[in-house]
C-alpha cells in the first residue's frame, strides 16, 4: 500500500519561498542558458541549439571587457581591505560608544540612489567643481580633474562598495574572542604576531564573505564607468545591457552573461573551497 | 617558605574605574614556589586584581614587584608570567600541538625542537600523544584544560596564573583536575597564583589562600587558619554553612545572644571584645541528651536531614534561628523529625569574629 505523501510543517513552510525561488532565480536562469544556444538575433526558445554566439564571442574583443571587469572588482576589493580594515578594527576595538554613530553614518548614503550619489561625485570632481573650483578661488591652485579616468572609476566603485566591505569584515573581527587575543600577548606575541596569528585568521569568515560580496557586485558594476568614467572603459555589464538593448541580440547577450556567470561563479566556489569556513572556525 | 625574597610583591596596588574602586590598596608577598590562591565571591576584584599582575591591566596606583623589580609598565608579552583564561582561550583554528607550541613559534624556535617540547608537556598532562595532530574543538573539556595548562607551561613563566579555569567545569571532572593540577604543580616546582569563587577548590589545592571583598584582601592564611581561625564573619561563612549567633560581651565574661535568651560560654576572647558573631562549625556541633555534657547548647525542632555523601547535615530551628549539624554517615544520629532536639558545642570549637 502507499503511503501518501505528508510534508512536514518545516518543508510546508518553505514552501512559498522554494516556488518563489524556482520562479523567480531558477526560471530565467534556465531561459538565460537556453537563450545563449539560440541562432544570434533571433527571439525565440524554439530554435534548434547553436553554439554560434560563443563562437561569436571568443573571435571578438569582448575578452577585454571582461578583463576590465575582473581587473577592477580585482583591484576595488584591494583597495576596500586596505581602507576597511582599519574602520573595521577600530569599530569594534577603538571607538567605544561611538562606534554606533559611525556605522549609521557608513549606512545612511545607503538610503540615497546610487546614481545620484555618483552624480554627486561627478559635481565634486568636475574641472571647476566642488573640489577643483575652491581650490582655484581660495588657493589659487589649479589641477586637472581625475573625472573621466579609470582612477574616477576605482573611487566610485570604492565608494560605492565600502559598506559591503566594511559590515562582513566588522562581524568578523568582532568574533574573536577578546581573551583569545589576550592569551596570545600574554605567551610573548606582538601586536603584529596577534594580528597575524590569530585575529586575522579568526575573522577569516567575515574577510571571505566580504572579500566575495564586493567582488561579485564590482565585477557586475556598471553605471560608475558610465557615470565616472565618461565610457572611457566598457565593462562586461555594459556589453550585455547593449547586445540586450540597442543591438537587439539577446543571444549573444544571454551567452555573454552565461560566460560571466562562469568565471565569477568558479572564482567564488574556488575561494570558499579553498578557504573552508568551518575549519577557520575549528568546527572540522 | 617566607624566609626567602618573595617572588612577587604588591606594594599598594590598586584599581579605579571611574569612582568604583576595583581593587583598594592591596599588599601582598608571594613566595617562590608557592600555590597561592585569591578567593573571592564575584565583584570582589580578584579578576582584575589578577589581570593587573598578569600585565594585561594597567594599576591605577601602587606598584608590583617582580624579585624586587617593578613591573607596573612592562606589558604581558614581555614579562615572563603566563595566565590560564576562564575561556581558556584556545586558538580554535590550531591543532593540540601548534596550541602547545604556540610561545615556541613566537620565539623562533625550530620545528622538531618544539614538538619535542610539545610531546614532554603533553606526557606530563597526561594527553595521548596521538593527540598532537587533534584539532583543539574536537578535545573534551578536561583534555582542553591540559592543552591549556600546557600551552602555559610551554612558556616555561616563573608565574603561572589561572582564572578560575574550572569554574565551567562539571563537579566530578572538577575534583579530578583539583589534584592533577596541585600535582602539576609538586612537579614543574613553580609559583601558581590561582583565582576562585569557591574556597573549597582553594582549600584542595593551595599552600595560602587570600580572601578577597570589595576590593579588600580580608584575610590571608594557610588553609588551615582561614578553615579554623577565620577573622571576620564573612571569611567563616565563605567554606559553606556555618552557625553564626550574633552576641555582645555581658558583664560577667560570658556572651549575651542577640537573638535568644541564655548565656554562651566563650572561647578565648580577643583583646577588646564587646559585641560580634559567634561562629560554630556544623561538624563541632553534636546532639546530646543534656545541656550539661557540652558548655553551650541549644534546644529546637528537628527540621530536616540531608544526606551530603559522607556526611549528613540536620538542620534544628530554634525559634527563628537555624542551626546546622554535621555527622559523619556511621555516626548518624537517629531521630524523627519535628522531634524536639538539643544540640551543643564546647567553647573551644567556636570563633569569635569582631564584625
Amino acid at each position: 500500500m502507499r503511503r501518501p505523501v505528508v510534508l512536514s510543517p518545516g518543508n510546508k513552510a518553505a514552501l512559498p519561498v522554494l516556488l518563489f525561488l524556482l520562479a523567480g532565480v531558477v526560471a530565467p536562469l534556465i531561459a538565460v542558458i537556453w537563450f545563449s544556444f539560440m541562432p544570434p538575433r533571433t527571439f525565440s526558445l524554439a530554435a534548434a541549439p547553436t553554439l554560434e554566439n560563443y563562437v561569436t564571442i571568443f573571435e571578438s574583443t569582448s575578452y577585454i571587457s571582461f578583463l576590465w571587469s575582473l581587473a577592477l572588482a580585482a583591484a576595488t576589493v584591494a583597495v576596500l581591505a586596505a581602507v576597511c580594515f582599519p574602520i573595521a578594527y577600530g569599530l569594534v576595538r577603538v571607538f567605544g560608544k561611538w562606534a554606533t554613530l559611525l556605522t549609521l553614518l557608513f549606512t545612511i548614503p545607503l538610503f540615497v540612489s546610487e546614481n545620484i550619489r555618483l552624480y554627486g561625485w561627478v559635481l565634486f570632481l568636475i574641472k571647476n567643481g566642488v573640489l577643483l573650483g575652491s581650490l582655484k578661488t581660495y588657493f589659487g591652485v589649479e589641477l586637472e580633474s581625475i573625472l573621466f579616468t579609470r582612477t574616477a572609476i576605482l573611487l566610485g566603485m570604492v565608494y560605492v562598495y565600502l559598506p559591503f566591505m566594511l559590515f562582513p569584515l566588522t562581524l568578523g573581527i568582532g568574533m574573536v574572542p577578546n581573551e583569545t587575543r589576550d592569551a596570545a600577548f600574554d605567551l610573548g606575541a606582538t601586536r603584529w604576531q596577534v594580528f597575524r596569528e590569530v585575529e586575522l585568521p579568526l575573522s577569516m569568515p567575515g574577510v571571505v564573505i566580504g572579500f566575495l560580496l564586493t567582488f561579485v557586485l564590482a565585477v557586475g558594476a556598471i553605471t560608475e564607468a558610465k557615470v565616472l568614467g565618461g565610457q572611457r572603459i566598457i565593462p562586461v555589464a555594459q556589453d550585455i545591457e547593449i547586445a540586450f538593448t540597442y543591438a537587439q541580440n539577446w543571444p549573444l547577450g544571454a551567452a555573454l552573461s552565461v560566460l560571466l556567470m562562469l568565471v565569477v561563479g568558479t572564482l567564488v566556489l574556488t575561494a570558499l573551497w579553498r578557504f573552508d569556513l568551518d575549519r577557520f572556525l575549528g568546527r572540522k | 617558605m617566607a624566609a626567602s625574597a618573595p617572588i612577587l610583591s604588591l606594594k599598594a596596588v590598586a584599581k579605579h574605574f571611574g569612582n568604583f574602586t576595583a581593587v583598594d590598596s592591596i599588599d601582598l608577598d608571594i613566595a617562590e614556589g608557592e600555590f597561592f590562591t585569591i578567593v573571592g565571591p564575584s565583584g570582589s576584584g580578584k579578576t582584575t586584581l589578577l589581570r593587573m599582575i598578569a600585565g594585561m591591566e594597567q594599576p591605577s596606583g601602587g606598584d608590583i614587584l617582580l624579585r624586587g623589580e617593578r613591573i607596573n609598565d612592562v606589558p604581558a608579552n614581555k614579562r615572563p608570567t603566563c595566565m590560564v583564561f576562564q575561556s581558556l582561550a584556545l586558538f580554535p583554528h590550531r591543532t593540540v600541538g601548534e596550541n602547545i607550541e604556540f610561545s615556541l613559534k613566537i620565539k623562533g624556535e625550530r620545528k622538531e625542537k618544539r614538538r619535542a617540547r610539545a610531546l614532554e608537556l603533553m606526557d606530563l598532562l597526561r594527553l595521548p600523544q596521538s593527540y598532537y595532530g587533534k584539532n583543539v574543538m574536537k578535545c573534551s573539556g578536561g583534555e582542553r584544560q591540559r592543552v591549556a595548562l600546557a600551552r602555559a607551561l610551554a612558556y616555561d613563566p616563573q608565574i603561572l596564573f589561572f582564572d578560575e579555569p574550572l569554574s565551567a567545569i562539571d563537579s566530578k571532572l572538577r575534583k579530578t583536575l583539583e589534584k592533577e593540577l596541585k600535582d602539576i604543580h609538586r612537579e614543574t616546582k613553580k609559583t601558581f597564583v590561582y583565582i576562585t569563587h569557591s574556597l573549597e577548590e582553594a582549600m584542595v589545592m593551595s599552600d595560602r589562600i587570600g580572601v578577597m571583598r570589595a576590593g579588600k584582601l580580608v584575610q590571608v592564611g594557610s588553609p588551615q587558619e582561614i578553615y579554623s581561625t577565620p577573622n571576620t564573619r564573612f571569611v567563616s561563612e565563605f567554606i559553606g554553612d556555618v552557625n553564626v549567633i550574633a552576641v555582645d560581651l555581658a558583664t560577667d565574661g560570658l556572651l549575651k545572644s542577640v537573638s535568644h535568651a541564655g548565656k554562651l560560654k566563650p572561647p578565648t576572647l580577643p583583646a577588646g571584645f564587646v559585641s560580634g558573631h559567634l561562629v560554630i562549625r556544623p561538624e563541632f556541633m553534636r546532639f546530646i541528651t543534656t545541656p550539661s555534657e557540652a558548655d553551650n547548647s541549644v534546644t529546637g525542632r528537628l527540621y530536616n536531614e540531608y544526606a551530603l555523601g559522607s556526611r549528613i547535615q540536620y538542620q534544628v530551628r530554634v525559634g527563628e534561628a537555624v542551626f546546622v549539624v554535621e555527622k559523619l554517615r556511621q555516626q548518624a544520629f537517629v531521630g524523627t523529625l519535628d522531634e524536639m532536639v538539643t544540640i551543643g558545642w564546647d567553647a573551644a570549637d567556636s570563633i569569635l569574629v569582631t564584625d
